[in-house]
């Protein structure tokens, strides 16, 4: 550590989150919590998703402000584009959870930062939705995450920072391990 | 058949439940106090050794750093690693020149609080004591995910617990589930007898063999790893929790890493995640659990050299060293047919448990593990022995149960002594 007194400060309360963690091994059943959204079909392909309520620490909870989201295909899919296609925001999602998590690791580990940038590309071979090719998956052949990373730290404590985000990444851990996703019809 | 319950109660101040390297070093340093004691033994001394291990293993560390109190290696290589019959023979010397007062055959039932003291049941008859010592070992039970109930029929699913050596398996792919000490060594093994091994590589910890022209056991001891204490670091419980080192106890002294594996043309995938219409899922952060690991290993080759200057050992030991990241090819593989005959056989490498089954005493937390101190149990009188971590990082080692013996039959004594005085304690 630097022999002057410094103060690192990410914006992240990381007092409370350890304060949490304490509380929540003592009541692991407010660790139960349940995330939610909804989405509304608008025209088209272009639809309308909100977020607003979930369910943590043992009740109801909400949002400061409801949260919308606009999702489209491009035009050259014969689409309007009125938002992102929902395959990017699944790595607007990533790129945001990997994100936060360097943050908050790097305010525990007491490491300034001054810029993260994570820039995200994901390959797609658009035979799969379009039911051209059975050996084509539907999904991302692949996602590749790039970090750019100035802060007050060594290079190899960097990637440490970005390895231990992935190891405690919430949306990494659901894009590379298998979900039961159960869908019903009223 | 033994008798049940034969035999009046017997009386005598402490149990010891376990005739492994920790239950023979507890049983010394409660002769050296004069504590009265028997050693109840389920089998013959050093069991486990003798049952529950394959063929070929060796000791991971070397010979000369399995220090019992008032015992160790006398030998003429004391940087080799023991087979199988030598740890069991040094641990069957130990007994005899400790002269340990120990029952064999002697399988426990179960144990109960009882007026104050504990009542020990057996196939043997029963035991009554003020103390017991827990001391039956962390790797009783193998672990096995819960997946392994989706595994197709005609797949032969064995754990390293029942492993033995490859003539035991069909010919053809095996998949080896775990990527620790056992799983790495396995891999090793199999992949060279001529079937062809996919490993699922999970979180895990690598460490070269030798680093600098040292051990790396020898640096961790020297440098203080070994002795860190369980009320020093910062989080204990995810201290317990940390895999084995990924080391292999060979005569060629050799590092058993996944790059080593590759190499001889094991096939890395990501952690076995799901098994579903006969195929096994892997996880896609196999690159990411590889870039953990050889930060976690550089980081602590960074502290060796820290220590080895700091301590002037410069000049001594060869210059620092890293070794080359683990290589992970561009795609790994996410998912493998398990119905087409690509693996006949399944090894689950996945760890290993204590079993607890007959301690009827209500010790346990939410997770079914007994509530200790360090080694001194929620229970007064009573004594666990053995586990990951339980005072030192060296604890599960055999060269951790001297100094653990020492710690917590001195706690023994002073409980014993509080009991006599009427003192609370």
């Amino acid at each position: 550590m630097a022999s002057t007194e410094t103060t690192v400060d990410n914006g992240v309360n990381v007092e409370a989150l350890l304060e949490a963690r304490e509380a929540l091994s003592e009541a692991p059943e407010a660790a139960k919590f349940t995330w939610r959204a909804s989405c509304k079909w608008v025209n088209g392909t272009h639809s309308n998703s909100t977020v607003e309520g979930f369910f943590g620490l043992g009740e109801e909870q909400k949002h400061r402000t409801t949260f919308t989201f606009d999702a489209d295909h491009p035009e050259i899919f014969a689409s309007e584009d009125n938002g992102a296609t929902p395959v990017e925001l699944v790595l607007v999602g990533l790129a945001s959870c990997l994100t936060a998590g360097v943050a908050a690791v790097a305010q525990n580990r007491e490491i300034q930062l001054r810029s993260v940038t994570a820039t995200l590309e994901a390959g797609m071979d658009i035979q799969g939705i379009l039911g051209m090719d059975k050996d084509v998956r539907n999904g991302f052949d692949g996602i590749n995450v790039h970090f750019d990373i100035d802060a007050d730290a060594s290079a190899e404590d960097i990637k440490a920072l970005v390895a231990q985000s992935q190891k405690r990444s919430a949306v990494f851990d659901i894009v590379t391990n298998p979900t039961n996703v159960t869908v019903e019809v009223n | 058949m033994r008798p049940q319950g034969a035999g009046p109660i017997r009386t005598t101040t402490t149990v010891v439940i376990g005739a492994g390297h920790a239950g023979l070093a507890m049983s010394r340093c409660l002769a050296d106090r004069a504590i009265d004691h028997v050693v109840l033994e389920r089998g013959e001394v050093a069991n486990s050794w003798k049952t529950e291990r394959w063929d070929s293993l060796r000791l991971l560390t070397p010979n000369w750093q399995s220090r019992l109190p008032g015992f160790g290696y006398e030998g003429e290589d004391p940087d080799g690693f023991r087979t199988m019959p030598e740890i069991i023979d040094f641990l069957d010397r130990y007994a005899r020149v400790i002269s340990a007062p120990v029952q064999t055959d002697t399988t426990v039932t179960s144990v109960r609080a009882d007026d104050g003291g504990y009542a020990v049941r057996t196939g043997r008859g029963d035991w009554r004591c003020s103390s017991v010592v827990l001391a039956t070992g962390a790797c009783n039970i193998a672990r096995v995910p819960d997946v392994a109930e989706a595994v197709p029929a005609g797949i032969a699913t064995l754990t390293a617990m029942d492993y033995r050596n490859p003539e035991q398996l069909e010919d053809g792919g095996v998949l080896i589930v775990g990527a620790s000490a056992t799983g790495t060594q396995l891999a090793d093994e199999i992949q060279r007898s001529g079937r062809t091994v996919t490993l699922a590589v999970g979180e895990h910890i690598r460490a070269p063999r030798v680093y600098r022209g040292r051990d790396i056991e020898w640096w961790m001891d020297v440098a203080g790893i070994l002795d860190e204490r369980y009320d020093e670091v910062d989080d204990i419980v995810r201290a317990r929790r940390v895999p084995s080192l990924q080391l292999a106890g060979s005569p060629e002294r050799s590092t058993l890493d996944l790059n080593a594996l590759t190499s001889i043309g094991v096939q890395l995938v990501g952690r076995l995640v799901g098994i579903g219409d006969g195929k096994a899922q892997f996880s896609g952060s196999l690159r990411n659990q590889c870039a953990l690991s050889d930060l976690k290993m550089n980081r602590m080759l960074d502290t060796i050299d820290e220590w080895a200057t700091e301590n002037g050992l410069d000049d001594e030991v060869e210059a620092p060293h890293r070794l080359p990241p683990t290589e992970v090819e561009d795609s790994p593989p996410l998912g493998m047919d398990l119905t087409g005959g690509a693996i006949n056989t399944i090894i689950w490498a996945t760890g290993y448990r204590p079993d607890f089954s007959w301690l009827e005493v209500p010790v346990f937390d939410r997770k079914g593990q007994v509530r200790h101190d360090g080694g001194v149990v929620d229970s007064p009188g009573m004594y666990l022995m053995g586990m990951q971590f339980l005072r030192r990082r060296k604890s599960a080692l055999i060269d951790g149960a001297g100094d653990d013996a020492r710690d917590l039959s001195d706690h023994l004594a002073a409980y014993l002594d509080g009991r006599r005085t009427g003192a609370p304690n």
